[in-house]
């Protein structure tokens, strides 16, 4: 680069204001991941204090795609290989996630909101807000890395292991920081921008489990070596240091060459464009408003367009790319009447074909993915109330009912059509490779992930209606929640009753398992009945700025 | 007819911010209101409140006849709002906005937008991100201004407005009184509320202190008076109802209270009067009263 000196100008000044910013943020997110890397040690240690024990856990984990696909792969026997086979996933992604988010509220956000400008046009060079923000947040992954290799080491786990583990969480990261510097180059607003990076973070993590869940098997039965899609990956490269089997250090190179590849096109990107704009300059638009947008549902579809479609072309997309697995998963599993068995037994029993449970595993993850969706564009109410364009609305002749049912509607179509898409891209890609499962039950399955996205539609409707101001961060815990106790209840240890509160718990696992309309109908009945109750409470609160 | 805007001891509270406490406001059919105080006083939320934004604590509000909170969208179809701080969805055109506003109220003059447009010189092809805050104020204005309705509800809307944008504002708001529109007008600007305004109310800390014509209120008030005669001017010191005497020999400036002025004029008869000049008050002196009063006693507290 080469840019001035007097490029870089004031940033100090600015790193010591994202702190600032920061100083809630970035510790909550490093305290979790510790919270989270500690639990799982010593959940760890309780459940499985021997090594035969150890052994068959792994073994019967280890030969069912599904469960490689959400959990990533074994690199051993020892205490700490199952840490990482319990945890290390999450944490990747966690790592992600935090770097992603962090790198776009120091850079687009602030830009955005005009909080750059005003401190741009004190003594502070071109580069310093890109710069400031890239140190944060590699500090905060330095530090993410560094507090879990402390926690393991704490835990009574090996060093080198130990290192590693917290070596993979934060070469992740950094490598999501460049990702997410440069989707804020390009994108000009910071929803966009952080949009682009989370999906980019979700392809990744499908990515390294259709990598995983295809990976071989090592000629001890335990260990898997993920198959070509996870290298790929940057979650499957943290994956592939693997901490606490024989750790490969040299992988760590290729997050961090990712970083400085993305950096460079970064700042590239902000030599060449102006203050505010994106990439693709703003042109001019239609000088009325077309019949199709002059009403409330007009208006959220307006607002919700580009993440729906978004959002829809990639879960058609991510399910072709699952569907053309379907027979190679089959062929894996001839000859090994164990995996067989396993996997019918996991699938409850019916005497499914295999590749219908990686289906059906994946239909569990286009569900979470689709109750993201609904969070996100539902929890534009908030930024439309917050941002005094809800005021505007709700002075004209559109009442508070109306308004957030338009935008329920663009919520629930759009997760419906996501849903669809999936189904149908799953099942058109294996009928296209010859599999037999057929694009209408795939559909199906995809469907009746709809209710429990539903469901979470209401819990936010709910929470919107009573604490508007809490909207935000109490929406994305509900989701969290009901991830972990559903989908990850088993590996938490926790119990049925807690797991039945996540509405995930309640989806029949189409279409390995047989249909059972009883839980749809009833999520659908306590969606209702939510978003009703958040309705009624809405209609007698005061509108809050 | 009954009042447009009829509220009295509204309160509301924030916390523990008490916003209005006890505030009354009446804006007759067809008169333009002026509403005036200094920051925080409470101008935005009683507008709130008055749309059904914010729920009322205590108090009546009734606007156009109605209950603001429960009939809201029955009563919105006779308004339009224009807020204080003006904010557009910003992949929205200025033209999709106003289309998008007005049609939610209930339907567009298009002829009005199109000479509204011109007159506010918008370009409505622009995205609203692009706006300046001027033209993101001009796109309520017009989106407002193009609506039949009955009522305007305008929060300080011309801030961010130049001079040539503010004559405009100014024309139009006339035109809407003309044919029988009532307009209640938030505003920092008091030569825009003098050129406008038939009546205002002066309101802080969420009370009103001052309502009425703005005659009535200058009557209310005091007289600045000049005067210069050929001689020392004596005697004035001892009048009833003259303040802050200002006494340089022949010359002599002084306020008076404005019932008392009869007598000081016969006092001065008295002498051989050079000049004599008496200014009403301006709207500014008579905010000034109120709010410098709050300040004094602020300071010697
Ligand atoms: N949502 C809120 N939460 C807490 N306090 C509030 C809220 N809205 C207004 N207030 C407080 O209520 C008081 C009145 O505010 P308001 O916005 O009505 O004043 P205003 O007269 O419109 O002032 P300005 O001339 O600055 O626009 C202020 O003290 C303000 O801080
Ligand atoms: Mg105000």
């Amino acid at each position: 680069m080469s840019a001035p000196a007097s490029a870089y100008a004031g940033t100090g000044r600015l790193i010591r204001l994202a702190l600032r910013r920061d100083r809630v943020q970035l510790p909550v997110w490093i305290v979790a991941a510790v919270v989270l890397a500690a639990a799982g040690a010593a959940a760890v240690a309780d459940e499985f204090p021997d090594e035969a024990g150890r052994v068959t856990a792994l073994r019967g984990a280890g030969s069912s795609p599904a469960v490689l696909l959400m959990r990533g792969t074994p690199v051993g026997t020892d205490l700490g290989a199952l840490v990482n086979f319990r945890n290390l996933i999450s944490l990747l992604v966690l790592a992600a996630l935090m770097s992603t988010f962090a790198m776009v509220r120091h850079t687009r956000q602030n830009e955005e909101t005009g909080r750059a400008e005003m401190v741009g046009a004190g003594s502070v060079g071109r580069h310093a807000g890109l710069t400031s923000a890239l140190v944060v947040v590699a500090g905060a992954d330095v530090l993410l890395g560094a507090a879990l290799a402390g926690t393991l080491l704490g835990a009574g786990m090996p060093l080198d292991g130990s290192l590693a583990f917290g070596a993979a969480c934060a070469a992740t990261g950094l490598a999501f920081a460049g990702a997410a510097a440069l989707t804020a180059q390009l994108f000009q607003s910071s929803r966009a921008a952080n949009a682009a990076a989370a999906t980019a973070v979700g392809v990744d993590f499908l990515v390294r489990g259709v990598g995983d869940a295809l990976g071989e098997r090592a000629a001890d039965g335990i260990r898997v070596i993920g198959a070509w899609p996870s290298w790929v990956s940057p979650i499957g490269w943290g994956t592939h240091v693997r901490p606490f089997g024989e750790e490969a250090w040299w992988v760590l190179a290729l997050p961090l060459a990712l970083l400085a590849a993305c950096t460079a096109a970064a700042f590239a990107l902000v030599d060449r464009r102006d203050f505010g704009a994106g990439l693709i300059p703003d042109r001019p638009g239609p000088e009325s408003g077309s019949r199709a947008l002059l009403s409330p549902i007009g208006l959220a579809w307006r607002l919700n367009r580009g993440a729906t479609l978004g959002w829809v072309a990639g879960g058609a997309l991510a399910g072709a790319g699952i569907g053309t697995l379907g027979p190679a998963v089959d062929e894996a599993a001839i000859g090994n009447t164990g995996v067989a068995d396993l996997l019918d037994q996991l699938a409850g029993g019916g005497g499914a074909p295999l590749v219908n449970t990686l289906y059906a595993a994946m239909m569990n993850v286009f569900g979470v993915l689709a109750a993201g969706f609904v969070v996100q564009a539902l929890l534009r109410l908030r930024s439309e109330e917050a941002g005094g364009h809800a005021e505007a609305v709700l002075a004209t002749a559109v009442g508070r009912v109306r308004w957030v049912i338009a935008h329920l509607a663009c919520a629930a179509g759009g997760a419906a059509a996501l849903l669809v898409a999936a189904g149908a891209g799953m099942g058109l890609a294996d009928a296209a490779v010859g599999g037999g499962t057929g694009v209408g039950p795939l559909v199906g399955a995809g469907l009746a992930q709809l209710p429990a996205a539903l469901a979470l539609a209401g819990f936010v409707v709910l929470v919107y209606g009573t604490l508007p101001r809490l909207t935000v961060p109490l929406a994305w815990a509900g989701l969290v929640a009901s991830i972990a106790f559903g989908l990850l209840g088993d590996v938490f240890g926790l119990p049925q009753a807690v797991r039945d509160l996540s509405p995930f718990s309640h989806v029949p696992a189409l279409p390995a398992a047989e249909m059972t309309a009883g839980p749809l109908v009833a999520l659908a009945a306590v969606a209702a009945a939510l978003a009703a109750a958040g309705l009624a409470l809405f209609r007698r609160r005061d509108l809050s700025l | 007819m009954t009042d447009a805007i009829a509220v009295s001891g509204l309160i509301k509270t924030f916390g523990t911010t008490r916003a209005l406490n006890g505030l009354d406001l009446t804006v007759r059919t067809g008169e333009v209101h002026g509403f005036l105080g200094p920051n925080g006083a409470g101008k935005t939320t009683t507008i709130r409140v008055l749309l059904g934004l914010l729920r009322a604590e205590a108090g009546q509000v009734r606007l156009l006849g109605g209950d603001p909170w429960r009939e809201a969208v029955r009563l919105h179809r006779r308004l339009a709002y224009v807020p204080g701080d003006v904010s557009l969805w910003p992949n929205l055109t200025g033209g999709e906005a106003v289309d998008l506003l007005g049609d939610l109220r209930g339907g567009l003059d298009g002829t009005r937008r199109a000479e509204l447009l011109e007159r506010f010189r918008l370009d409505p092809a622009k995205r609203c991100r692009t706006y300046s805050k001027g033209n993101r104020q001009k796109v309520a204005l017009v989106a407002a201004f193009a609506s039949e309705v009955e009522l305007f509800i305008l929060d300080e809307p011309t801030s961010g407005l130049d001079p040539l944008m503010e004559a405009a504002f100014q024309q139009t708001v006339r035109e809407v009184s003309a044919r029988g529109a009532t307009v209640l007008l938030s505003s920092h600007i008091f030569s825009e509320v003098e050129a406008l305004c038939s009546t205002v109310s002066i309101i802080r800390d969420g009370v009103t202190v001052e309502s009425g014509t703005l005659a009535g209120l200058r009557h209310l008030t005091r007289t600045s008076v000049t005067v210069e005669a050929v001689e020392p001017i004596i005697g004035l010191a001892a009048l009833p109802g003259v303040h802050d005497l200002l006494d340089e020999g022949a010359r002599a400036r002084f306020d008076v209270d404005s019932e008392r002025l009869p007598e000081v004029l016969r006092h001065l008869a008295g002498f051989e009067v050079r000049s004599l000049t008496s200014r009403p008050p301006t709207l500014e002196e008579l905010f000034m009263r109120h709010y410098g009063d709050a300040v004094m006693e602020e300071a010697s507290r």
